[in-house]
């Protein structure tokens, strides 16, 4: 798991490469919260390069999210492979957090 | 660092002390170092035996009642962790060579060069705080461990062992647990007029925490399930329960039917489980329609969409956890639903429930092919004769 950290304003686009699992997704937690300040409006995670989702993972997405609407902020994702898409359809997790196509998609419906 | 590092020197020369004292100042007054002085070996263990707080040995090995080559062998008694450097004649080899032997860190030759001996010590000294980092988290490691035992023997406690059987139909339900992962649990409660709740559920998180998480799931469950036979209220309301105290921010993936075994049917609903499997007698299988719903303990007020079909007699009900789609063979490639599938096609199932089970543990071992496995596998089968 590796974890790229862009910021465009108060936007957040972070992008992941690898498996998040219950190995790694405490590590992924921690590099996220530390990326994120209090005055951010929005976060996009990017999972075009995710190649694994495990519960431990969507977890680490919920307590995200979670946070994020503590402070008013939005959460989205995007560029989601078949296979993770079919994690965020069967455990429902798409009805709470937005799926995107694309990063543009998700940028653009943030400011839509 | 609160303190400074205390070490202990060993030698006979009684004018070393105020060398010592003077060429290391500056360390001193800048609370780098400490030093304690003993003038043989056996004066030397005396004062490990007495100060607890030494941090490193610098020790000579020519001395009277017992030299250093001696102390060396006698210091891991007294503590195994202690990491000592050896003052040696320059050249001499020998004597070199067997403290070495015997653990020392490193040596210095003398005449003593100041200089390079603080290198030394400053690099043994790194090495002792390495050294003890990696011991706590062993440590640490130790007391994870025993929490996920702990969290594992919760989590087989709960899961049934007999199972209902009935004219024409018969239950199964096995979990084996992943060494480090795990949460999965499953529960066969009967219910009234004979009808019989079925549930298989994995939770998102595991050790101790997630342990007592999946025994509140279940008590839930439980209840729930008696107070209605309506498989969406009851994840509805087992739902809300979990979502109202949900600090730790964990969720269940659930999945729950109500079978009646007069007319074969199971009435389902789905909390963000992966959907059970009817096989066929003739060895076809079909997916379980999905119906909406969230995972468990992510959000309160959710609707849980409910469901019906029908069993038709000779048909086996397979409910199973990722633990067993997401088993990955050496490639990394997973198990999935086409390989889960295959593993009845071609012939009528089993028409006992256990075997059913063990044909799908044996297929994804077969599949990971002594692969560490993951995840907990849990299955939970009824056929309908």
């Amino acid at each position: 798991m590796a974890i790229n950290i862009e910021r465009d304003g108060g936007t957040v686009i972070a992008k992941i490469d690898g498996r998040l699992d219950g190995a790694n997704a405490q590590e992924f937690q921690g590099d996220l919260t530390a990326s994120i300040e209090d005055s951010d409006r929005a976060v996009i995670l990017d999972f075009e390069n995710l190649s694994y989702i495990s519960s431990a993972g969507l977890r680490v997405i919920l307590i995200t999210a979670k946070a994020l609407r503590r402070q008013n902020a939005d959460l989205a994702v995007c560029s989601l492979s078949d296979p993770i898409r079919e994690v965020f359809e069967i455990s429902g997790f798409d009805q709470i957090i937005p799926v995107r196509d694309s990063q543009a998609d998700a940028i653009a419906a943030l400011n839509g | 660092m609160a303190r400074p590092y205390k070490i202990l020197v060993v030698d006979d020369e009684v004018d070393l002390e105020p060398l010592f004292l003077q060429r290391m100042r500056r360390a001193i007054r800048s609370k780098r170092y400490s030093f304690v002085f003993a003038h043989n070996g056996l004066e030397a263990l005396d004062k490990l035996n007495e100060d607890g707080e030494i941090d490193m040995v610098l020790s000579d090995i020519n001395m009277p009642q017992m030299d250093g080559l001696t102390l060396l062998e006698q210091i891991p008694k007294v503590d195994p962790n202690m990491k000592s450097v050896i003052i040696s004649a320059y050249g001499d080899m020998k004597n070199i060579r067997t403290a070495m032997n015997r653990g020392a860190f490193d040596f210095v030759t003398k005449p003593l060069d100041f200089k390079d001996l603080q290198i030394t010590m400053e690099r043994t000294l790194q090495h002792v705080e390495e050294w003890r980092e990696a011991l706590s988290s062993r440590d640490r490691l130790v007391a994870l461990q025993n929490e996920l035992d702990v969290a594992n023997k919760m989590q087989q406690s709960i899961l049934p062992t007999e199972f209902p059987r009935g004219d024409d139909y018969d239950v199964f339900g096995y979990m084996r647990a992943a060494r480090n992962v795990g949460g999965d649990f499953f529960d066969v409660i009967r219910l009234a007029n004979g009808k019989i709740g079925l549930a298989i559920a994995d939770v998102s998180d595991k050790g101790v925490p997630a342990a007592l998480f999946m025994m509140s799931s279940r008590t839930l469950l439980k209840g729930a399930a008696i107070g209605s036979e309506d498989p969406g209220q009851v994840v509805s309301t087992v739902n809300d329960l979990l979502t109202e105290d949900n600090e730790a921010t964990m969720f269940v993936t659930l999945f729950y039917a109500v079978y009646n075994p007069e007319s074969g049917t199971l009435k389902y609903a789905n909390g963000g489980h992966n959907l059970p499997i009817i096989v066929h007698p003739d060895g076809s299988s079909t997916v379980l329609p999905s119906t909406r719903g969230i995972a468990l303990g992510v959000m309160d007020g959710m609707d849980y969409e409910q469901s019906t079909v029908t069993l038709s007699p000779g048909d086996t009900f397979v409910m199973y956890t990722d633990g067993v789609t997401e088993a990955e063979d050496a490639d990394g490639e997973e198990f999935g639903m086409d390989r889960l599938m295959q593993v009845f096609a071609g012939s009528p199932p089993p028409a006992d429930p256990e075997e059913a089970a063990m044909r799908i543990f044996n297929a994804v071992d077969d599949f990971s092919d002594g692969d560490t496995q993951f995840d907990d596998l849990t299955c939970l089968t009824l056929c309908r004769g």
